[in-house]
């Protein structure tokens, strides 16, 4: 059936976006970099399987899951939340950057907040 | 605007009376006829017509997945490369947006797109810090931002 295939699709897209996800928590060399990976493959990851299980309940079982919409929104909702919170706070108690690092716009804005 | 959807309700309403039938399906026939009216009434409104706005809103929610799916392909990319030649870097990004409401949207737009991770505001609130996973040119970087969420953004609340 063409619709147990495309459930299918959802599925292996998630299990293979939040797979990477935690590969790139791994390699990526400093916290910003890491918190890329953290949350976004990893939201993408999960709003593949809430589609996917939206689709199964709403193809297979004629139910409309409302509910598994509404996780989507809330994932997107708090993802960027964290990711900001954590980031300004890692930035604001001096986690150092990579080594890789080019260039570091906040650095000269920090300096200006410091000396007010 | 607030005026004009409470008409459209009051209209599917109506609709829904003269049916006499008081299903969803009904009311949404209303609406959409609601609409419609709205639509042909436009140029005796004192506002514009509001559904200029859903629509534009309907844009900017396509525009942000179709950069959502390509960013991550872009981020994937460098996860699985085995040598990890990129070049992270914090930019300043310099924006029009005036209300809170307008700038909260465009952070929590630029963080859900990967590579890029809206990270502090300064003071006045006119610029957002950006971190990005893969900064080669930073007046790019900086000129996408402008030309595509920025813009679409502007096109709903205005």
């Amino acid at each position: 059936m063409i619709v147990e295939v495309i459930i299918s699709i959802f599925l292996l897209l998630g299990g293979i976006l939040s797979f990477l996800g935690s590969v790139g928590i791994l390699r990526f060399p400093d916290v910003y970099g890491r918190l890329h990976a953290a949350t976004k493959s990893a939201t993408l990851g999960v709003i593949g399987i809430v589609l996917a299980t939206f689709l199964y309940f709403l193809v297979i079982h004629d139910l409309f899951v409302g509910k598994l919409l509404l996780g989507i929104v809330f994932v997107f909702l708090t993802a960027p939340v964290g990711a900001f919170m954590i980031s300004r706070a890692a930035y604001r108690t001096g986690v150092p950057l990579s080594s890789m690092t080019q260039q570091d716009d906040l650095k000269a804005f920090m300096k200006k907040d410091a000396t007010k | 605007m607030q005026f004009q959807i409470l008409i459209n309700i009051v209209i599917a309403f109506i609709w829904m009376l003269l049916q006499n039938n008081f299903s969803g399906v009904t009311f949404a026939i209303g609406y959409i006829v609601g609409l419609g009216m709205l639509w042909l009434m436009r140029r005796f409104l004192r506002e514009s017509f509001y559904f200029r706005r859903v629509i534009a809103f309907v844009k900017l929610l396509g525009l942000f997945i179709y950069k959502l799916i390509l960013a991550n392909y872009d981020v994937i990319k460098i996860i699985v490369k085995p040598k990890m030649d990129i070049q992270p870097g914090i930019i300043a990004v310099p924006t029009k947006l005036k209300s809170e409401w307008e700038k909260t949207l465009l952070a929590n737009l630029i963080s859900l797109t990967p590579g890029t991770l809206t990270m502090d505001f300064s003071e006045d609130g006119q610029t957002l810090f950006i971190h990005s996973i893969h900064v080669p040119d930073k007046e790019e970087a900086i000129r996408e931002i402008h030309e595509s969420f920025e813009r679409a953004i502007l096109e709903v609340t205005e």
